[in-house]
Parts: structure tokens; sequence; C-alpha cells
């Protein structure tokens, strides 16, 4: 365990990218998800159309190839780039992948939540002369989102573990799996105390979102 | 809820011109994403591009992703042959062969959480919430790592190291035993749930007929689990076999590789993605649809003697009627 230890600058890099990359990928991939969401019930049958078809497609492609898409497609083979530094232009590259592939996972989740509202909720705000936005954003959806804080912790918890293919050709962000896998390439540390000190990390962060989310979800359920 | 049904009334006359409104700016909209994708994909957008009101532009460009050039390797039989479908058969074996592990992983471990002793249940749980909690990467990445490690810990012990060649892990096994661990892991949360749900009166009806523990479990409880957690356990085979796509990350020959072979020779990384994604899209949908399928089965076969005995909880039969929206799966045939 020692040369673990050794090398907990290493370590600790790693798992910078890994909360970095969570952090942005979570944010953007909740607000997509709920405008996502908005879309799938509007009264636009074009908009609800455009929402299924995106998170049926996105939903059912492998992770991997969202994110090789997104690095040796757009980044690398048309030369988009978001940011002067590589290091940065990559992370971002995997924050877009990650956000695109979890906001359909919000979304669904959401799409669920809605469903389990009272329809008579719904009824009344349309009886008070509100308007689909109006009920949508004051009734519906702050209702929606207390009942699937659950959900949305394992969709998070998802992610956090989901960011270690941010290591995939073509992106190669220093997160900590690639962290970890280039300590076993370069002998620097023995494997075994070297991944039981990474998978403890991922544990470190996992467990408490659990933990958070579950105790949130009881706090905030709506009593019916 | 059915929001569809609820969330907003039949459109008057001023709705609907309004909505109207809506859709012809959500066409204006996408058109200009798709013609965003096509110009830059066409490498007519950018620094250096054609201005965007010469045909130049919107012509499609040799060098771009949509020239014919880039698509006609899969109309060439050798593409399919040498590439896509052996990828295919690597990722159907990987797949197939860990979802049979998981299950068997996830009998145990799943069954063993429920154990009388407690060192047993404690152990099981450990092992469970360990696999389930660290990245799926992680673990393929440990195996790929594991003769490595063995070497480490005899040469810390003062053994002999191993002769080169004796123990090697092939990138499929690496893939098949983090896809086991992992997956099995949630299965056996999931067995465990099923278990859990049958109702006590069936093991207690199969211990006075003098039925052993064993017996109990193998043909009472773990039949009547397996059968009400069939779409969940589809579900997660569904997610089995998109995350034996990390198989390309450790250089195993899956489906995802051999797209990404034929873009490297070809350069035709965009026409490669999208038929790449069409196939995995294809596969998946089909096994969702399946679980989906299982259960309306389920729900049916258990809704129908309820019915008879009690009053119809009265929502959604009332709500259907009115306008539903196509395109949504959960509104329509809910009700019977």
């Amino acid at each position: 365990m020692e040369a673990f230890f050794d090398n907990i600058d290493k370590v600790l890099d790693g798992f910078s990218w890994t909360v970095r990359l969570t952090f942005f990928s979570a944010l953007f991939s909740f607000v997509l998800g709920v405008l996502l969401t908005g879309m799938r019930v509007s009264p636009i049958p074009l908009l609800r159309g455009i929402s299924t078809a995106y998170v049926e497609t996105i939903r059912n492609s492998p992770l991997t190839l969202v994110l090789l898409f997104c690095g040796l497609g757009l980044n690398s083979a048309l030369g988009l780039s978001l940011s002067g530094t590589v290091a940065w232009d990559v992370f971002w590259w995997a924050v877009i992948g990650l956000s695109a592939y979890t906001s359909c996972f919000v979304s669904e989740s959401l799409r669920a939540g809605i469903n389990t509202i009272p329809p008579g909720q719904a009824e009344a705000a349309r009886s008070l002369g509100l308007t689909f936005t109006q009920s949508l954003r004051l009734i519906i959806i702050p209702q929606a989102l207390r009942t699937v804080i659950g959900p949305l912790g394992s969709v998070l918890i998802a992610l956090t573990k989901n960011t270690t293919v941010a290591s995939v050709a073509g992106l190669g962000v220093q997160e900590a799996s690639r962290q970890m896998k280039l300590m076993f390439d370069q002998g620097i540390a023995p494997v075994l105390p070297t991944f039981v000190g990474f998978a403890v990390g991922f544990l470190v962060l996992t467990l408490p979102i659990g933990y958070f989310f579950g105790w949130l979800s009881k706090r905030m359920a709506v009593v019916r | 809820m059915s929001a569809q049904q609820v969330l907003f009334d039949a459109p008057g006359p001023r709705a609907r011109v309004r909505h109207s409104v809506y859709t012809a700016l959500t066409v204006l909209g996408f058109l200009t994403v798709l013609a965003v994708v096509y110009l830059g994909f066409n490498r007519t957008l950018g620094a250096g591009a054609p201005p965007l009101t010469s045909p130049q532009a919107w012509a499609v460009n040799p060098d771009g992703q949509w020239a014919a050039d880039k698509w006609q390797p899969f109309l060439d039989p050798a593409t399919w042959t040498d590439y896509v479908i052996p990828g295919l058969q690597n990722t159907l074996t990987a797949a197939l062969t860990a979802s049979v592990l998981a299950i068997v992983f996830g009998l145990f471990f799943g069954i063993a959480r429920l154990s009388e002793h407690a060192w047993i249940r404690v152990a099981a749980g450990a092992v469970v919430e360990f696999f389930r909690g660290i990245p799926l990467l992680m673990l393929i990445f440990f195996t790929m790592a594991l003769p490595l490690a063995v070497n480490q810990v005899r040469t810390m012990l003062g053994l002999p190291l191993m002769t080169p060649g004796t123990f090697q892990v092939s990138a499929l096994a690496a893939v098949v035993t983090g896809l086991t661990l992992y997956n099995g892991s949630v299965l056996a949360e999931v067995f465990r749930a099923g278990i859990n749900a049958v109702p006590k009166g069936q093991a207690e009806a199969a211990y006075s007929l003098g039925m052993t523990k064993t017996k109990v479990m193998w043909l009472i409880l773990i039949p009547q689990a397996v059968s009400s957690m069939m779409p969940a356990i589809v579900a997660q085979l569904v997610v089995l076999l998109k995350d034996s796509a990390l198989g390309y990350i450790v250089a195993f020959p899956e489906l995802l590789r051999s797209f990404s072979l034929i873009g490297t020779r070809y350069s035709n990384v965009i026409p490669a993605a999208i038929i790449c994604a069409l196939i995995y899209i294809a596969i998946n949908i089909s096994l969702s649809r399946l679980a989906i399928w299982l259960e309306r089965r389920n729900a049916q076969g258990r809704r129908k003697p309820r019915e008879r005995t009690s009053p119809p909880v009265a929502n959604s039969a009332l709500l259907s009627a009115r306008h539903t929206a196509p395109g949504d799966p959960d509104v329509p045939d809910k009700t019977p």
C-alpha cells in the first residue's frame, strides 16, 4: 500500500478530473433532461417526436460510441475545438458526450415521475387557468422532481462511474481509471494495492451520493 | 398520470394557430441544426469555408463525409464479411457468455444474501456492493493486469516468477469477467428483490408439505421470482450488451472496434459511426421491446383475477378516452 500512497498526487489528479467530469455533466444533463421532458409532454406533436427520437436513439447507443463520436468524429476529424489547451478541449468534449447520454436517463426518470402525479393536480392547475408552461413549471415538474430524487441519485452514481469511459481513444481525459491503467502499465505501483486504492476512491465518491439521495428522497417525498 | 391528456386542453382555433406557429419555429430550428450538421460534415463550415450563399457550400464536397466514396465501402460485401460480421460475432459471444455467467453469479449471490447465516449474508453483501460500486472499466483493466499482479505478489513472497505464457488474460476474458462481475451483482439485487416479493404463504405452504429449504428455494421461490423479474432481467441484459462496447478500449475486436477500423481505413468516421449506431440501436430496441412485452404479459396475467374481485381503479381508463398522443408507449394499451 505504501507504493500507492507514494503516488497519491497522481491518484488525486485522476479523481479531480473524475469529479469535474461528473459535476459539469450532471449539471448539463439535468438541464437538458428537464428540457427533453418538457418537450416530451408538450402539446406540439413535432416537439414530442423530436424528444422521443432523441431519447430512443442515444439511450440505445453504447456510451463508448457516443464519446468516440465526440472525440474522433467531432474533435479530431472535424477539428472542432472547445478550448485552447488539449486537456480542457477533450474534457469539454467528454462533458458534451456524457451530458448527451445521461440526459436521456434523466428525462426517462422524470417522465416516470410525471406519471405518478395524480391527474387531479393537473386538472386543478388547468381549472385555475394556468397555461401548459405554467402548470408544468409550477405544479407538475416540482412534484415530479421530488418523487424521482431516488432514481436521479442512481443516474448520478451511474454517471460518476461512466466518466471512466472518457479515457476512450480520441478523448483520453486523464481521469481516475486512465491514471490507474497508466500506473499499472508503467509499473510504478503494484497492481493489487493500486486497484484497491482506486476502487475505494470510487466507493468514497458513490456511496455518499447514494446515502444522500436516499435521505433526500425520504425528506422531500410528497405525502399523498 | 398520463401527462398528455390532462396537461392541456384539446386546442381551440387560437391555440391551433399558436401551435402551428411553434411547429413552424421548431421546423426552422430543426432544419438549422440539420444544415449545420450537413455543412459541418461536408467540411464547408468554419474558417476558410465558402460563403453559405454560394452553391459550392451546399454541393457534396468530395473531401467531406457525405461523398459517395465514403459510403461506398458499405455496399461492398467484403466490408461486412471482413469487419462487421466478425465484430458482431465477437460482441454477441462476449455478451452471451457474460449474460449466462452473470445470471449464475447473480443467482448465487442473490440467494447468499438471503442466507440465515450472518457471515454468508454479510460476505455476499460486501461482494455485491463492491462490484456494483466501482466502474466496469476498472474491473476490465484490473483483469487485464492480473498476470502482472500475480508476478508482483510472487516477487513479494520470494517465489520464482511465472514462465511467460503460462497465464495470460485475453481481451475477451477481461471483458467477460468485467461484465459478469458488474451485471451479476446488479442481477443479484434483482433476484433478491424478486424472491422477497414472492408472497410469504408460498414458502409456508411448501414447508408445510415437508419440502426442504433447498427445494423451497429452487422449486417455489426462484421460478416465481424469475418470472416476475423477467423485464428487469432483460433490461439488465440490454445494459450488458451495450457495455460490451467497452471492449473497444482494451482492443477487443468487437462491433464498435470493427467500425472504428473501417473509419480509419476509408477515412469515413461519420458514415461508419452512423451505421454502427443503427446496428446497436436496432438490437437494443428489439431487446427492450421484448422486456416491455414481457412486462405487459406479466401485468395482464396478474391483473385478470384481481379485476373480478375488486372494482377497477378509476383513473387511467377515464383519461385515455380523451386524445391520446402518438409516440408515447406508456399511454394507450394500459387499459384492458
